[in-house]
């Protein structure tokens, strides 16, 4: 692990930021990454994710796996919360170019423009893409 | 790995977890529950229906900080405590009451 991953030293708490971009199914990124996350939250950090580009369609309500016989474990990202992990950003432009909206995602999100969201990553001690 | 209840056998992993969720049922959850040692007990089952309720609702077994604070708002301050989980559940409660509930081992848990 490089330096910057190193949690233990002297307690300091880092901004972490994982990034989503991919579609929930088709992939493992989703998954795996969400499992990250929940892992992340033992190790009392500054957590938030970021969703962009197909990745806004991990939130969206609604979804159906059976034909693709995955689980279907968008309801764990409602789970977030109570592992303390409260800040969830979405892409704007994303989302419109998806003709999704805030209403069609299953959390509570904070909804930014793409100048907004380059400005969250840019304040983040470690940003993993997923 | 698997074990017999009644008869009929299930398949675990190697640490004793089911690998089917569908499999479990009361008389499972209390050979799962004798492989551990434990003698279910009505606060033993509280705990076990509470997990299989989070998992149905989120899909997840619960890290065990998580668990704690959610049964604590959901059964009161003196059990959503590490001490009385950990009386029920000596070696655990993420590892042996998600095992005993017959969820996968919790994300997380090493």
């Amino acid at each position: 692990m490089s330096e910057e991953m190193d949690m233990d030293e002297g307690g300091t708490v880092k901004k972490f930021m994982f990034v989503n971009r991919k579609a929930p199914y088709g992939t493992i990124y989703a998954l795996e990454g969400l499992e990250v996350v929940l892992i992340s939250a033992a190790f009392d950090q500054d957590v938030s994710l970021a969703f962009l580009d197909d990745g806004v369609y991990e939130l969206v309500k609604g979804q159906n796996t059976k034909a693709v016989e995955m689980k279907n474990f968008s309801s764990t990202y409602r789970a977030l919360e109570g592992y303390d992990i409260e800040k969830l950003y979405v892409e704007r432009e994303s989302l419109e170019a998806r003709g999704l909206s805030e209403g069609d995602l299953l959390v509570d999100v904070q909804i930014l423009s793409a100048a907004e969201m380059g400005e969250m990553m840019a304040a983040q001690d470690v940003v993993i893409s997923f | 790995m698997a074990l017999e209840v009644n008869g009929k056998t299930y398949e675990t992993d190697e640490e004793g977890f089911l690998l089917n969720l569908n499999d479990w049922n009361e008389d499972v959850a209390k050979a799962l529950a004798q492989g551990e040692n434990i003698d279910m007990t009505e606060n033993h089952w509280e705990v076990i229906n509470f997990l299989r309720e989070y998992y149905n609702e989120y899909q997840i077994a619960p890290a065990v900080r998580v668990l704690t604070k959610a049964i604590g708002k959901k059964l009161g301050p003196e059990k959503g405590n590490s001490k009385y989980l950990y009386d029920l559940f000596p070696f655990g409660p993420g590892k042996q009451a998600c095992k005993i509930a017959g969820l996968p081992k919790p994300t997380g848990c090493i």
